[in-house]
């Protein structure tokens, strides 16, 4: 029951809010959370090829500026670039802040 | 639609094979080890964004043609230079057949990433070879990859590469041949098998993943771990102010550079040209063909070709930012300043090729995957100073800016004012995409998905022949179009000759006078005089002709002690500072160049926007050629 609401509150974490440093597990992809002018579907698709994907270790090793944007993640063996706003589609788990 | 008859009975020719995989895993370098071919390598994602081929007999002797291509994350195509790949690779092109093979080159440093499209290429129904290429930062990075394993989940033949180094090339090609062998004798039995390709749905996308974590379980045997130097550089690099303040400082001592590390040789070069002159000003008789050859030639094509050292050294730059990997975290770094104006941070890529030259800019604009933003990123590319720019720039500062350190001593005063012409152009080009961007060309912002390639050292070996194939086509350039521009020149500016008891010098009497005396008026009110005009016509094929063409025409039109001082000498003799400095802003909007004008034609397949940037940046350049001048001279008080 306690680890149930536990995962139902990290699952509500998106990528798009992390600061430099955090590492944690993608657990879902959401569109909806995005602001993006995309066709349904294909921002999901394009994180997807980017290796954004379920499951996935990512660590936030850079942020841009200003307001710390876009931000550079390490995902598996590469690093990708993207923006908060785009990034708001990845729900994750946190790991490490 | 993709032909799907297999493998169609074609006529004689020889098989093709396309070199397809992610973007920055050694496609090029691959295809340059395979032909011998020098096609530009660099480590950033996008470098290649045309289709091109090269030829090599295989040690089987068939001859066998390679078709490099731009790297892509899915056949899905989002952008111009990922709809080449998609349709050389389906064979949608009206002209080619899909090709007969497929050598998939993967990095095996990011194998997670690089194998999900190597499955989609599988589904195909083509043969395909896998390209294990970077085996030698694998390696050193501890990631152990068996290829035979690899080979065995994924059906296919595995061969491990290090492009770079030219190892592997041999097993390669051998496995080339057996393929190749192999389509062969399965194509006299016409192969009906349809092309399993179709778009890869989220869910598609997330099973080929699954299987690429299976794969990768069976055959690497160490997890990869992120390259650790990168993640230092970075650290320091991409720092959120500083990183920025870090790219400007780099820019800026570019262009310190281009100036300090070219006297030099610029020097020698204008010391040898003087001392050639002098040999035939002693030892030929006056005449038609000594004044070719000394006006024309050496004042004209000479002139220009003394720039050739700074263009090396802002070469050199370009060169060492695009090989290291730091294209991409600039592009990173400049996303949000950039996005202010509506432009998109990968448009950072082609607008600093620009500064090379505009041509290739525009065409690096093909990997910009939004059509707005790609059209507004090739308008304002005629704004980076191109390096044909340069000589103008250059002659005009030597003019008429003093040799002199500012703020304590640090910085030369010429580079910081050939700094400034750059910001001019840079500032004014943003504010451009910034007005474009609100009125005809709205629309999405593209999202930014980019991956930051590893920090390599740039490859000495690399670089130099980079810079060797620059000098050459330099020097080719000067030797043909420029060399026949001048003796054309020439000619107008010497014939017909001036007539009995003339008293203004020759020139003002002969054709190019005359078509100078015709512009004068028109160009008046923006301080340009009727040498200006005269010069400004045949830069439109050329930029640096237009040097040359000053340096023929005060050539022709000074004589005695003037002749001996360089074509700066002259200039700051015989301009104003306001017309000097009207010129100058004249070619920061400088858009009279041919080559810019059609390539931007066929890029984006229209005839307007070509128009609209002719029309657009002359009237840009004329309004703000006229108020530096009228500035300018009410300051000074002429
Ligand atoms: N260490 C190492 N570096 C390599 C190897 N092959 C290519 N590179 C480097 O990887 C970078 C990318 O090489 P390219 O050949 O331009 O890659 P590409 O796949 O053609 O890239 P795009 O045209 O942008 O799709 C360059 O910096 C090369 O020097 C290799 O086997 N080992
Ligand atoms: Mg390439």
């Amino acid at each position: 029951m306690r680890t149930e609401t536990g995962l139902a509150m990290n699952a509500g974490v998106s990528l798009g809010a992390l600061r430099k440093g955090a590492q944690a597990e993608i657990v879902a992809l959401d569109e909806t959370a995005a602001t993006t002018t995309l066709d349904t579907g294909e921002l999901e698709r394009r994180l997807i090829e980017m290796g954004l994907v379920e499951g996935a270790r990512i660590e936030i090793l850079h942020e841009g500026f200003p307001r710390r944007d876009p931000i550079a993640v390490l995902v598996g063996d590469s690093t990708i670039a993207l923006r908060r706003a785009e990034a708001n589609a990845v729900m994750v788990r946190r790991l490490k802040d | 639609m993709p032909k799907d008859d297999g493998f169609p009975p074609r006529p004689a020719g020889p098989p093709r094979i396309a070199l397809v995989g992610n973007p920055n895993c050694g496609k090029t370098a691959l295809f340059n080890a395979l032909t011998g071919a020098r096609q530009k390598v660099a480590n950033y994602a996008g470098v290649t964004v045309e289709r091109k081929e090269g030829l090599f007999v295989s040690p089987g002797g068939t001859r066998v043609k390679v078709i490099d291509l731009p790297g892509t994350y899915s056949l899905r195509a989002r952008s111009p230079d990922e709809e080449v790949t998609r349709d050389v690779v389906l064979g949608r092109r009206a002209d080619e057949e899909v090709p007969e093979a497929i050598v998939c080159v993967v990095d095996a440093t990011r194998l997670r990433l690089n194998l999900r499209l190597v499955l989609e290429m599988k589904k195909l129904g083509r043969p395909v070879i896998l390209a294990l290429n970077m085996m030698d930062e694998a390696e050193s990075q501890g990631i152990a990859v068996d290829a035979a394993e690899l080979s065995a989940a994924l059906g296919m033949p595995v061969v491990p590469t290090v492009a770079i180094r030219k190892d592997g090339i041999q097993p390669l090609l051998d496995q080339i041949d057996r393929t190749l062998q192999v389509a062969k004798s399965e194509g006299l039995a016409p192969k009906t098998a349809p092309c399993g390709w179709s778009e890869p749905s989220a869910r598609d996308l997330r099973d080929y993943h699954l299987e690429v974590e299976t794969i990768l379980a069976q055959a690497v045997g160490r997890p990869s771990r992120p390259h650790l130097a990168t993640r230092k550089i970075d650290s320091v690099l991409l720092q959120p102010a500083a990183g920025l303040a870090i790219l400007l400082i780099l820019l800026f001592l570019m262009f310190q550079a281009v100036f300090s590390w070219a006297r030099l040789p610029m020097e020698l070069i204008d010391g040898g040209l003087s001392a050639v002159k002098g040999a035939i000003d002693a030892g030929m008789a006056d005449g038609p063909l000594k004044s070719l050859i000394t006006d024309g030639i050496i004042g004209g094509v000479g002139s220009v070709v003394i720039f050739l050292p700074q263009i090396l050294v802002l070469f050199l730059f370009i060169q060492i930012l695009e090989d290291s990997g730091y294209m991409a975290r600039a592009a990173f770094l400049l996303d949000k300043m950039m996005g202010g104006v509506g432009l998109h941070g990968r448009a950072f890529i082609p607008l600093l090729s620009s500064f090379a030259c505009a041509v290739p800019g525009i065409m690096a604009a093909r990997t910009i995957e939004n059509r707005t933003d790609r059209i507004a990123t090739i308008m304002i590319a005629p704004l980076m100073t191109c390096s044909a720019r340069l000589p103008v720039y250059t002659l005009i500062i030597a003019a008429f800016i003093p040799q002199r350190q500012v703020l304590g001593g640090w910085v030369g005063l010429p580079g910081l004012v050939l700094f400034a012409l750059y910001a001019a152009g840079i500032l004014s080009g943003l504010l451009i995409a910034f007005i474009l961007k609100r009125t005809v060309l709205t629309g999405a912002r593209e999202p930014l998905l980019m991956e930051l390639p590893a920090y390599r050292l740039p490859r000495p070996r690399n670089v130099l022949l980079g810079l060797y194939e620059r000098a050459r086509a330099f020097l080719v350039r000067a030797g043909t179009t420029i060399f026949a521009l001048m003796v054309v020149i020439w000619a107008l500016a010497s014939f017909p000759a001036a007539p009995e008891g003339a008293t203004l010098p020759a020139i003002d009497y002969s054709i190019a006078g005359m078509i100078g005396h015709f512009l004068e008026p028109l160009l008046a009110p923006i301080g340009f005089n009727w040498e200006i005009a005269v010069a400004l016509v045949p830069g439109m094929a050329a930029r640096e002709v237009a040097v040359g063409v000053l340096g023929t025409v005060y050539a022709l039109s000074d004589s005695g002690d003037a002749m001996r001082n360089s074509l700066a000498g002259l200039l700051a003799h015989s301009w104003s500072l306001p017309t000097a400095l009207s010129f100058l802003t004249w070619y920061v909007f400088a858009p009279q160049c041919i080559a810019t004008l059609s390539v931007v034609r066929r890029e984006l397949n229209s005839y307007w926007w070509p128009t609209a940037m002719f029309f657009g940046l002359t009237s840009l350049a004329y309004g703000a050629s006229f108020a530096t001048f009228r500035v300018a001279s009410a300051l000074i008080g002429e």
